[in-house]
C-alpha cells in the first residue's frame, strides 16, 4: 500500500427534491449526502457503514457519476470527475467499476455469462474478438469459474455464483478502483465468506483499490483498512479499522458496535441501545443530526454542527464531545 | 465421468419458451389453424383451376357440389376460389399492418419511456388523442381521407394499433429502466443506443409479441368490416369482408357465400387469438 491518493474527494453532496401538490408546487428537499469528505489511498480498501437511507450508496453512485448533480469535488487520480465530459466520463468507467448488492438483479436475464462478462470490452473497444475471449477465460478462472459456464444464463445459477459473475464483469477491464456496493449482503452467511475472500485474492492479486459499502460490522472489518462511518448523509467517524474497533469515539459509533451480536452465550454485554428512529433526512434535526439519539447530547450539540477533527493519527470525528 | 458430462443440455430461453408453449394443447391448435391458413393462401393457384375473379353468370348462386365446393356467387364466380384467395388478402393484411403498427409503436414508446419528460408528455398526448376515437371510426375516417382501397385500408389499420403497442412498450421500458443490471450497463460506461438495443429492447419484447398475434386477429376483423362497408378492398377484389357484404342479399338462396367466408375469419381469428394466448403465457405468465 502506497499512500498516495486515488481518489479524494471533498464536501461532497447531493439532495433529492421531490415537489407535492398539483397549482401549488411543494418543494421538498431531501439531504442524501451532506458535505462528506474522505480519500481512498492507493491500494487500500475503505469500508462505509451506515444504517440503510444513510446514503453510502448514493455516495457510491455519486462517484461514478450514475446520479448527476452532485456538489462538491471528486478527484480521481488527478482528474476532476465532477467536470468530465459525456464521453471522458465513459472513458473513466473502464477505471472505476462498481459490483452490485443485487446478484440477482443486476445482471441481464437475456444475456449468456460471456456475454456479461465480455460486453464491457466490447464497450470501451479493448482487443479483438480472439483477446477479449481469452480475457473472459482468465477472469472467469480468477473468480472460480468454469468454462462450461460460459453459455448459461444468470437464473441457472446460485447467488454466489452470480455475484462471481459480477465480479468477474467488473473485473474484465482491469480497473484501478471497484466501488463495492453492499456485494455479499444479499448472500447466504456460508457465502459471504467466499466472495469475500475472493474479494480480498484478487484485491492483491491485482492491486485494487476498494470502496467498499456494507452495513455489516463483521464484514467491514473483515475486508477492510480504514472504515468511515456514515449518519444522516454525513460522516461521523473515519479510523484505521483495527483502531475503530478497539476505540470508537463517536457514541453512534459505540453503539453500532455493540449491536454486534457474540457468537458467546455466557458472555454478558453492554450493549448500548439507540431510542428512536433514523431521522427523516427530509427534516433533519438541527445541529449535530444525531443529537436526537445521542445519551450524551450537550447544548451545543443542538445549536452547532458538529466538523470532522483529527484527534489521533487517522483518527477523525466529528462530536463536540472532542 | 467428468463433472462437465453429467451437465445437463444448456437451456436457451427460446429452448424454455417453446417447452412451456408446446404443453399448452389450445396454442397447438391455434398455430395448426395459422399454419392451414397461410399453406392454403401460398398455394392458392395449385389449390383450384378457377380464377377468383372469372364470372360465369350462367351459374349465379349454386349449392355446393362437386364442381364447385362451396358453390357460386351472384356473379357465378367460385366461392372456394375466392375464399382461398381471401386468405392471401387477409393475411397479408393483418400481418403487414401489425408489422408497421408494431414497429412505429414500439420506436414511440422506447423513446417516450426512455427519455420521458417533455417527449414522454408530447407521445402520450399523442396517443391518448388516438385512443380517443373508437377504433372502426379512426379507421373510416382515415380510409375517408387516403381514398378507399386495401392498401389505405391496410394504412388505417397500422395507425389505428400504434397506440396499444406505444403504451404497452412504454410502460415495460419504465419498469425495465428501473432494473439493476441498467445501472450497471450504465456503469460499465455504455452509451444510451446500446443499452436501448441490447438491453431495455430485448427485456421489453416479450409483450408486444403477445400483443401483436393478437392484434393480428384484430387487424384482420377490421379489415373485414372496412370491406364490409365499402372502405377496403374494392370489387372484384376476393376479401373476405368484401364477400360477405356483397351477398348479404342472397342469404336466403345460397346460404353459402354468407357462411364460408365468415367461417373463414372467424377460423383466422380464433387461430391467432389461441396462439396469442398461448404465447403470453409462455412468455410473460404474470399477464395471466
Amino acid at each position: 500500500m502506497t499512500n498516495k491518493n486515488l481518489l479524494q474527494i471533498s464536501n461532497l453532496s447531493k439532495s433529492f427534491e421531490s415537489s407535492k401538490g398539483f397549482f401549488r408546487k411543494v418543494k421538498n428537499e431531501v439531504k442524501a449526502v451532506d458535505g462528506v469528505s474522505f480519500e481512498v489511498k492507493q491500494g487500500e480498501t475503505l469500508g462505509i457503514v451506515g444504517e440503510s437511507g444513510c446514503g453510502k450508496s448514493t455516495t457510491g453512485r455519486l462517484i461514478m457519476r450514475l446520479i448527476e448533480g452532485g456538489k462538491g469535488k471528486i478527484n480521481f487520480e488527478g482528474q476532476d470527475v465532477q467536470s468530465l465530459s459525456t464521453k471522458d466520463l465513459r472513458k473513466l468507467r473502464r477505471d472505476i467499476q462498481m459490483i452490485f448488492q443485487d446478484p440477482y438483479a443486476s445482471l441481464n436475464p437475456r444475456h449468456t455469462v460471456e456475454k456479461i462478462i465480455e460486453e464491457p470490452l466490447i464497450v470501451h473497444k479493448i482487443g479483438t474478438k480472439e483477446e477479449r475471449r481469452k480475457r473472459v477465460a482468465e477472469v472467469m478462472d480468477v473468480v472460480g469459474l468454469s468454462p462450461y459456464h460460459l453459455k448459461r444464463y444468470p437464473h441457472q445459477f446460485s447467488g454466489g455464483q452470480r455475484q462471481r459473475i459480477g465480479i468477474a464483469r467488473a473485473l474484465v477491464t482491469n480497473p484501478k478502483l471497484i466501488i463495492a456496493d453492499e456485494p455479499v449482503s444479499a448472500l447466504d452467511v456460508s457465502i459471504q465468506a467466499q466472495v469475500l475472500n475472493l474479494l480480498k485474492d484478487i484485491q492483491v492479486e491485482f492491486g485494487l483499490t476498494y470502496l467498499f459499502i456494507a452495513h455489516d460490522l463483521g464484514v467491514v472489518r473483515h475486508i477492510s483498512d480504514r472504515v468511515a462511518v456514515m449518519y444522516l448523509g454525513r460522516i461521523v467517524e473515519i479510523a484505521e479499522v483495527e483502531e475503530l474497533f478497539e476505540n470508537p469515539k463517536h457514541p453512534y459509533t459505540k453503539a453500532l458496535l455493540s449491536s454486534v451480536p457474540v457468537p458467546d452465550p455466557t458472555f454478558e454485554k453492554q450493549e448500548i441501545v439507540l431510542t428512536g428512529e433514523i431521522p427523516s433526512p427530509s427534516n433533519p434535526p438541527s445541529g449535530c443530526t444525531f443529537h436526537t439519539r445521542c445519551n450524551s447530547c450537550m447544548d451545543i450539540c443542538k445549536a452547532e454542527k458538529p466538523v470532522l477533527q483529527q484527534i489521533q493519527s487517522g483518527h477523525q470525528v466529528a462530536c463536540h464531545l472532542f | 465421468m467428468k463433472n462437465e458430462e453429467i451437465v445437463e443440455k444448456e437451456k436457451t430461453p427460446f429452448r424454455e419458451f417453446w417447452e412451456s408453449f408446446r404443453a399448452n394443447r389450445l396454442a397447438l391448435v391455434g398455430l395448426g389453424i395459422v399454419f392451414f391458413f397461410i399453406v392454403i393462401a401460398i398455394f392458392a393457384p395449385l389449390l383450384t383451376s378457377y380464377a377468383p375473379d372469372s364470372q360465369n353468370l350462367a351459374d349465379r348462386l349454386l349449392p355446393p357440389s362437386a364442381s364447385h365446393y362451396f358453390g357460386t356467387d351472384d356473379f357465378g364466380r367460385d366461392l372456394f376460389t375466392r375464399v382461398v384467395y381471401g386468405a392471401r388478402l387477409s393475411l397479408w393484411v393483418g400481418f403487414l399492418s401489425v408489422l408497421g403498427s408494431a414497429l412505429i409503436g414500439t420506436f414511440l414508446g422506447i423513446v417516450a419511456g426512455y427519455y420521458g419528460k417533455w417527449l414522454d408528455t408530447i407521445i402520450s398526448r399523442f396517443f391518448d388523442i388516438l385512443l380517443a376515437f373508437p377504433s372502426i371510426l379512426l379507421a373510416i375516417a382515415i380510409v375517408a381521407i387516403l381514398g378507399p382501397s386495401l392498401q389505405n385500408a391496410l394504412i388505417a389499420i397500422a395507425i389505428v394499433n400504434v397506440p396499444t403497442f406505444g403504451r404497452l412498450v412504454r410502460s415495460k421500458v419504465l419498469s425495465v429502466k428501473q432494473e439493476e443490471y441498467i445501472l450497471a450497463a450504465r456503469a460499465i460506461g455504455m452509451g444510451d443506443t446500446r443499452i436501448l438495443t441490447h438491453h431495455i429492447l430485448p427485456n421489453s419484447i416479450a409483450p408486444v409479441i403477445v400483443q401483436g398475434t393478437l392484434a393480428i386477429a384484430t387487424a384482420i376483423i377490421e379489415a373485414a368490416a372496412l370491406g364490409f362497408l365499402g372502405m377496403g378492398a374494392q370489387a372484384p377484389m376476393p376479401e373476405w369482408g368484401k364477400m360477405l357484404a356483397d351477398s348479404r342479399q342472397y342469404l336466403t338462396d345460397a346460404p353459402g357465400t354468407l357462411f364460408f367466408p365468415g367461417f373463414a375469419i372467424m377460423f383466422t381469428v380464433l387461430g391467432f387469438n389461441l396462439i396469442g394466448d398461448g404465447l403470453r403465457d409462455a412468455l410473460d405468465p404474470k399477464m395471466k
